[in-house]
């Protein structure tokens, strides 16, 4: 019986035929219709003294400035959870919802809506990767005390749709062959020891990725008798990734991010154009 | 007997014990409160077994010790972790300090030590998985005793709740267990809308089934998906997670979350869902998966190493506290979306997928019985979704608290709310089901074997996050 139906099922594959998105490339993003992603920020319309989008951000990632002088907001999307609350709160839609979902950031600054003019070197750490990976990368895994949306997004990765080892991306159980050690949770007393053990035990050169709000900041869960605030204390951080959680197309981005094969969409809290990917690249 | 916690009542150092019990179908549930003055409560473990647990996780966080409780060791403080003072009592937050204890070699009687070996695991796991610690004593194949070691990912979610605004902990309700996120939020709404007597307008009580049916969906698919990877049968692993990405892109499209967040307020539901090709998408999906139900119904290969694996008999499953598709696969026949109903389920057709089998078998045929069943209900929501608004004003009184609860798709989870004497939340009580069911799972493991486990463990459908909070 076995022997009959497992060619059943390897037909029933073939029939399903190709799912995968093709992902980059294309204009639109396919597959993330409808998403909410991180609150837009408009300096011009935002009243002067209302206080009401801070009051209401669970994580903090919005501080006010009193100095009218100044930048009256400053929105840190390393803390922001994509809850909505401030845009259904502010008065005047100074606040916006976008449809962008969260971005990787080689530094936590970079992730800051200020004026601060950003400038990034990835070009060493490029260098590196490509010198030693070639063109794959090995990914530890370790949960440090997430909610588990992080690790339903990153199961995505590797379901038919976004497959993920067209990338030349692989999770490996072992942190000895690992590349990089991709963290989540705002890292509990608990996971503190599991996760440096993890990180001590991989060989240089070894990377770091802060993926989730959790992981960037602590965000709601961080703090506490129990949690860190996440990753930046404990670890040098080579990519944060904030989102909450962090949609599979944000995932991909950030490890080409870090593999030096697109370009950071964010620098200094500003969304720039839509990466160009040539598809070839590592289709 | 459901759950029960402690809690201080405001301006008292003296605990307040509560015990939820739901008598049955169509009953509200009784709170039994108690005060132990200085004398310490009696345990209530050997008459409720279930009860062990709670009372070991009330010693731990709010310093209420247990006359004559059975197991009286830590449970949510690892071995090795000490808080100045309980986290839960008033007060400022306590300093937590551990040094982690390694795993115990147990007593095994009638087996000389030599044999046994002891085989740890985790609590950093394989691939993607979350962190727990899990240790075999085994020889050979055979499994001799089993114990996972939880709450790694003990983040004191109960204690974040603290001095927030009612309105913002829906927030955080949603980030207990994220792939829960829709049930866990009405869990606590219900809670606030029962302190604060206010009327859900029916619109968004339907729309409501509509998210946490949808929910279900996903986190089912995911389940089949994942069950096949341990089967390894790969064809039924892609289609299982092909299936649930597609799941999650209607969430999107509908919500703007994958995870379905951000629409579940108190009094009701924030915003209009986006329906307009739910219909269509259902249709697909549905034709999807009664194929592929089909073929897993029929696949021999997949069927034997389900069939006997992890059995739960139904009076362990019963007094454990087993829920859910677990319980309803044990032959308990209870759901609270009918015994309990809540929101507008008593208005919709909703059936109860119950199976004798006790295995991973009959727990994966609950499963795919209740994605038809969560299709009907979305349909039937898609078909007689009443007009009106959406939200009502909930402004639970000061001092007020409340019970709530839903049925996840992993069991019922509950919260009971408390507010202080400035309408912010006092005190927050979760109950996951993965709390109940990571609690039955060992007994299905003692006396197995090692080549079934991540079998068995799979058809349990667990998460860590929801345990540990
Ligand atoms: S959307 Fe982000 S910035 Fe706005 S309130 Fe929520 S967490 Fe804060
Ligand atoms: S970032 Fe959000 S989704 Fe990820 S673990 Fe934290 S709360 Fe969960």
């Amino acid at each position: 019986m076995a022997m009959k139906v497992i060619p059943l099922w390897t037909l029933y594959g073939l029939a399903r035929g190709k799912a995968t998105t093709r992902w980059c490339g294309e204009d639109a993003e396919p597959g993330q219709a409808g998403y909410l992603g991180m609150p837009r920020f408009d300096q011009a319309k935002c009243q002067q003294g209302c206080r009401e989008c801070v009051d209401t951000c669970l994580p903090g990632a919005i501080t006010f400035c009193p100095d009218a002088s100044k930048q009256r907001l400053t929105v840190d999307y390393g803390r922001c959870v994509v809850c909505q609350l401030c845009v259904e709160a502010c008065p005047t839609g100074a606040l916006t919802s976008s449809t962008d979902w969260a971005f990787g950031s080689r530094r936590r600054e970079d992730l800051v809506w200020t004026r601060a003019a950003a400038s990034t070197d990835g070009m060493t750490l490029k260098r590196e990767i490509r010198r030693v990976f070639g063109r794959s990368l090995h990914i530890r895994h370790v949960d440090a005390g997430s909610c588990n949306g992080c690790e339903s997004e990153l199961q995505a990765l590797n379901n038919p749709y976004y497959n993920l080892h067209r990338f030349g991306v692989f999770f490996t159980p072992s942190p000895r062959f690992a590349d990089l050690l991709l963290v989540t949770g705002p890292v509990t007393y608990a996971m503190r020891g599991p996760l440096l053990e993890a990180y001590e035990a991989m060989p240089d050169p070894r990377f770091v990725m802060a993926a989730g709000t959790c992981a960037v900041s602590g965000g709601t869960n961080g703090g506490g008798y129990a949690c860190d605030n996440g990753l930046e204390e404990l670890l040098p951080v080579d990519v944060f990734l904030p989102g909450c959680p962090p949609n599979p197309p944000a995932i991909i981005h950030a490890l080409l991010m870090l593999l030096q094969r697109s370009p950071q969409r964010v620098q200094g809290g500003q969304i720039g154009p839509a990466d160009e990917h040539p598809e070839d690249d590592y289709a | 007997m459901q759950f029960m916690y402690a809690w201080f009542p405001t301006g008292s150092d003296a605990p307040e014990l509560r015990y939820v019990l739901h008598p049955g179908r169509g009953q509200t549930p009784h709170i039994w409160r108690c005060r132990s003055g200085a004398e310490s409560p009696p345990s209530l473990a050997p008459a409720a077994p279930l009860l062990s647990w709670y009372e070991r996780e009330t010693t731990d966080l709010c310093g209420v010790a247990f006359r004559d409780q059975p197991v009286p060791d830590p449970l949510v403080l690892l071995p090795g972790a000490a808080a100045e003072r309980p986290p839960l009592m008033p007060g400022p937050l306590p300093h937590l300090s551990y040094t982690p204890v390694p795993l115990p070699m147990p007593d095994l009687a009638g087996t000389t030590r030599e044999d046994v070996q002891l085989l740890p695991f985790g609590p950093v796991r394989a691939d993607v998985l979350e962190s727990t610690q899990l240790a075999f004593y085994y020889i050979g194949e055979a499994i001799l005793h089993y114990q996972p070691r939880l709450f790694f990912k003990h983040r004191g979610m109960e204690k974040r709740f603290e001095g927030l605004s009612p309105a913002l902990g829906t927030v955080l309700a949603e980030r207990v267990s994220g792939v829960g996120s829709v049930a866990h939020a009405l869990a606590y709404c219900h809670a606030l809308e029962a302190a604060s007597r206010c009327e859900v307008p029916s619109r968004a009580t339907w729309l409501r089934v509509l998210l946490a049916e949808l929910e279900r969906l996903y986190n089912h698919l995911h389940y089949l998906g994942y069950l096949c990877h341990t089967t390894t049968l790969k064809v039924g692993e892609a289609q299982g997670k092909y299936l649930e990405e597609l799941a999650k892109q209607v969430n999107c499209q509908i919500s703007g979350s994958r995870l379905l967040r951000g629409l579940v307020v108190p009094g009701g539901v924030r915003r209009e869902p986006t329906l307009l090709t739910l219909a269509e998408d259902l249709v697909r999906i549905e034709h999807e998966l009664r194929r592929y139900a089909d073929q897993l119904a029929a696949t021999s290969s997949h069927l034997d190493r389900l069939i006997t694996t992890g059995v739960l008999d139904r009076q362990l499953a019963f007094d454990q506290g087993a829920t859910g598709p677990v319980e309803r696969a044990s032959g308990i026949d209870r759901d609270s979306r009918r015994d309990q109903p809540y929101g507008a389920y008593d208005e919709l057709p909703l059936s109860v997928a119950v199976r004798d089998g006790c295995d991973a078998h009959a727990r994966q045929q609950v499963r795919v019985e209740e994605i038809t069943h969560s299709i009907a209900l979305i349909r039937a929501v898609l078909d007689g979704l009443p007009e009106g608004s959406l939200r009502a004003d909930c402004r639970p009184p000061p001092g007020g608290e409340g019970l709530g609860w839903a049925e996840t798709p992993r069991g019922t989870a509950y919260y009971a709310v408390h507010l202080d004497t400035a309408g912010r939340l006092a005190r927050v009580k979760i109950k996951s089901p993965s709390f109940s069911n990571w609690r039955v799972f060992p007994y299905t493991v003692h006396g197995t074997n090692m080549m079934d486990y991540a079998i068995n463990e799979a058809s349990f459908g667990l998460t860590v996050a929801g345990c540990d909070r």
